[in-house]
């Protein structure tokens, strides 16, 4: 095994991203041909730039390594990722935009004017970001390990390294270029590959799957008797539909927006950005059941991707398109983590570390770096301490527990006057309480099959509701806590900016 | 145990009263601070009644009533008479049955003690306690309170004025476009009627956009974009005035583009750059405007390679003293302090000879701030 092709391939991912990020900051021209209107972020470039900071490790290597283990039913997890904006859009982008906010904190913050419910967002929005970092570092590890040789713990170190020195440098702040360009490339790094690989499946005379799974596993979600195959399938489809309005690296950018109906717009191309993108995963997946079933055998199903061109096509062109799938797997967990470590960091340096701490207070700057600091040391710790749970299965776990805190908040906070902030607070809790014990469960231990477990590792089915009812419930009961300016807020959010009318 | 806790650390019964007094005080006071309203009388006039204890209390401007609380509301036809008869001698009266005739038995407003509210000296209602008996007590009690009252009502002026003062510089800023711009700014588009009344048409378009922005009436707050595109304007103009010796070097991060800031924020910021870096000095002046993106909140710089300030003159003008010719520098760092809190005021880092450059800092949300 040559190591040669990934090196090359991580050098290059970095040096292109630096460079478009700098050229990003230097756009500085003379005012004869500056138009500000025509500067600002159209819907494609923004879309663009979401799918980049969205697709992770899950994305890139995760699908592929779950439908090689357990076939065609985990192709929900795609599915569900894509269509979580198909709920954003209809029922969030524009109101949120409109709303002014900048994080979910922010939106908290403006629907209820309580500094409490604020807090109870910030503490959630750490704690889904450190828990969508976690599985980026180990994917990290695992690309680092398939393409160097490197030990597993080597990844990760790195990896944080890398992303903190450039989030607290100022480098790769969001930018929307950046981001954008990281999507084209996980894009074309998964679909050249494809496209070679397919080919030479086609030469090799179509073999079939060398270990067929037995026909009610593939058909799990829609087995006869139901049972916990079909719980998890529902509860799968309610975490990731309604969890990727809570990711907070998601959010912030829909603030770039001008305006509510370009967020819309946004949104839209989004969905047909991520759904090309997700056609091509499964493809690995399907390949891989003909020519590599060996490694979920051996438990190594998340580097799939990364050893698939490399069994498939010996010789140089294997190499060169392992080095390419090498390239988007580091642009993949190089993106997401620096989003979210952003996002993670802005939000502990607002409410945390930037508040004052007996009579000291830290500087914008430090508070920030700080808080940085936080958001990679501790997912990396998570990540060299529990390197077990499957990359695919722990962001599905931080979907959880964003589906059963921020999605009733938004939905409720958007389009029901009645939401109080005890209503809101009660119902994150139970909603967190819920989803992040049975996180905590599933991360610890290995409990045994069954119902439980089922249960544990996919809470959302009975958490959503959960956190939904307890929302609704103490609101009705505390009725006379409606913050006085709902009214002038839901006019706010739902009438379309370009409507002539006092917003107050 | 509970009792003996209570009886050390709240005192005597006495001391109780006091403090039953003082948080009725407390609770009524966030209203009256609005002002007198029938809304803030409304909210505010049951804890004036726990204060005074009688069986009614009516609240009133000088036309009639505003608000009224406890028994006896068919009295309230009577209120204007009282308040007239009171605002007539100023001082606190006392009225009997005569002046409150009742046919229902058992009502316990029979007599009326009335104190006007003044506020400058000026009376802008009264207080009115109903009871049954008149008592000197009861006097001396809503003649105090009814002075409590008007302190308040005093505060909420003095807080309305200062509010007007803020709304006002704004205004004076809008108006602030100076002579000597518009004048230059028309020399300089006179100057291209005949050589090129292509580009003095567009020059004059742009004057007029300029002028609409900057006149603009409704809002406080517009995005960053607006703002920019105004300054743009501005710079066009200033550039058709000094042609080559006038270089503006931009570099805008489109992220930030929709943060909401403060109507005319950016622009006397750049006004002051060009008269600084230009005007005063000979050769070519550059101005660098920029704005980044810094997570939760935006930076915008000012700069330019001109004279220079001393410090301590900046230091004086941000303080907010008007003899020194920085345009709108103070009331552009206090109209961002008062939106984004004291964390966000103006730096600006400044020698004699080495240029000027000024830094906003913008959060990219907070609360009750929208374009």
């Amino acid at each position: 095994m040559t190591s040669a092709p990934g090196i090359v391939a991580v050098v290059l991912v970095a040096v292109a991203t630096l460079a478009i990020g700098t050229w990003g900051l230097r756009v500085s021209r003379t005012t004869s041909d500056f138009l500000v209107a025509s500067r600002s972020v159209g819907p494609r470039l923004n879309a663009s730039a979401i799918g980049g900071e969205y697709l992770s490790a899950a994305s890139f290597l995760g699908v592929a390594g779950l439908v090689l283990t357990f076939g065609s039913d985990m192709l929900w997890y795609p599915i569900g990722w894509t269509a979580g904006y198909l709920v954003l859009l209809a029922l969030v982008a524009a109101p949120l935009r409109r709303s002014g906010a900048y994080t979910l904190p922010d939106f908290a913050e403006a629907r209820f004017g309580s500094r409490r419910v604020r807090a109870v967002c910030s503490v959630l929005v750490v704690a889904i970001g450190l828990l969508y970092l976690y599985p980026q570092f180990q994917g990290a590890g695992l690309t680092l390990r398939s393409a160097v040789g490197a030990p597993t713990w080597v990844g990760p170190v790195v990896v944080g390294a890398v992303v903190l020195a450039n989030v607290s440098s100022g480098g790769m702040r969001s930018i929307t270029f950046v981001q954008a360009f990281q999507y084209w490339l996980k894009l074309w790094a998964l679909l050249l590959p494809a496209a070679v690989l397919v080919a030479v499946w086609y030469a090799d005379g179509r073999p079939g799957a060398a270990a067929p799974m037995p026909a009610e596993e593939w058909s799990a979600p829609l087995a006869p008797g139901g049972g916990p195959g079909l719980y998890v399938t529902y509860s799968l489809v309610v975490a990731t539909f309604l969890g990727t309005m809570g990711l907070p690296h998601v959010v912030v950018r829909f603030y770039t927006n001008p305006d509510g109906r370009a967020a819309r717009r946004t949104t839209l191309v989004v969905l047909a950005l991520l759904g090309l993108f997700y056609l091509l995963p499964p493809v690995y997946g399907a390949l891989g059941r003909a020519y590599a079933a060996e490694l979920a055998a051996s438990g190594r199903s998340d580097v799939l991707v990364l050893e698939l061109p490399r069994l498939m096509v010996p010789g140089l062109l294997g190499e060169a398109l392992t080095g390419l799938v090498t390239a988007g797997a580091f642009a993949a967990f190089l993106s997401t983590s620096s989003g979210l470590s952003i996002a993670v960091a802005g939000v502990l340096s607002q409410d945390v570390t930037g508040r004052a701490w007996r009579g000291r207070r830290l500087a914008g700057v430090t508070a920030f770096r700080v808080g940085a600091v936080v958001a990679v040391v501790v997912p990396l710790l998570m990540a060299l301490a529990a390197p077990h749970v499957g990359v695919a299965r722990a962001v599905g776990l931080a979907f959880a527990v964003a589906a059963s805190t921020f999605c009733p908040l938004l939905l409720l906070g958007i389009w029901w006057r009645g939401l109080t902030d005890a209503g809101a607070i009660a119902g994150l809790a139970a909603g967190g309480l819920g989803s992040g014990a049975a996180v905590a469960m599933t991360l610890s231990a290995a409990a045994p099959a069954g119902w439980p477990t089922a249960l544990l590792e996919q809470p959302a089915a009975w958490s959503v509701p959960l956190a939904f009812a307890t929302m609704v419930g103490v609101s009705l009961a505390t009725r006379s806590r409606v913050p006085a300016h709902t009214g002038r807020f839901m006019v706010r959010l739902h009438t379309p900016e370009a409507l002539d009318l006092d917003r107050g | 145990m509970v009792r003996a806790w209570r009886r050390t650390h709240l005192g005597s019964e006495a001391d109780r009263a006091t403090f039953r007094a003082l948080h009725s005080a407390s609770l009524a006071s966030p209203a009256l601070r609005e002002g007198l309203t029938a809304g803030s009388a409304e909210r505010s006039i049951r804890h004036l009644r726990a204060l005074l204890g009688t069986p009614a209390l009516a609240l009133t401007d000088t036309a009639g009533l505003l608000a009224w609380d406890g028994t006896g509301q068919h009295h309230e036809a009577r209120v204007p008479v009282l308040v007239t008869a009171t605002v007539e001698r100023g001082g606190t009266r006392s009225f009997d049955r005569a002046d409150l005739p009742c046919e229902e038995p058992g009502c316990p407003v029979r007599t009326a003690v009335v104190s006007p509210l003044v506020v400058e000296e000026r009376v802008v209602g009264t207080l009115q306690a109903f009871a049954p008996y008149p008592t000197a007590g009861l006097a001396r009690a809503t003649d105090e309170v009814a002075q409590w009252v008007s302190g308040q009502l005093e505060l909420a002026e003095l807080d309305a004025s200062r509010r007007r003062l803020m709304e006002a510089e704004v205004r004076a800023l809008r108006a602030q476009i100076s002579p000597h711009f518009i004048y230059n700014s028309l020399g300089a588009i006179a100057s291209f009627v005949r050589t090129d009344p292509d580009r003095a048409r567009e020059l004059l378009l742009e004057f007029a956009d300029f002028t609409r922005y900057s006149f603009r009436r409704h809002g406080d707050f517009t995005t960053l974009a607006e703002e920019l595109r105004s300054v743009e304007r501005y710079l066009l103009l200033e550039q058709a005035r000094f042609g080559e010796r006038l270089q503006v070097t931009l570099g805008i991060a489109p992220e930030v583009l929709p943060v909401a800031v403060p109507f005319l924020c950016v622009q006397p910021l750049v006004e002051n750059a060009v008269r600084h870096g230009l005007e005063s000095a000979e050769g070519v002046g550059h101005i660098r405007i920029t704005a980044h993106d810094r997570g939760q909140e935006c930076v915008i710089e000012v700069e330019d390679d001109g004279v220079g300030e001393d410090p301590e003159r900046v230091r004086r003008a941000l303080a907010g003293d008007a003899s020194l010719d920085s345009v709108g520098l103070g009331n552009v760092d206090a109209r961002l302090r008062n939106a984004f809190g004291d964390d966000f005021g103006l730096v600006v880092e400044t020698a004699p000879g080495a240029g000027t450059k000024v830094v906003v800092r913008v959060p990219k949300f907070a609360p009750g701030v929208h374009p």
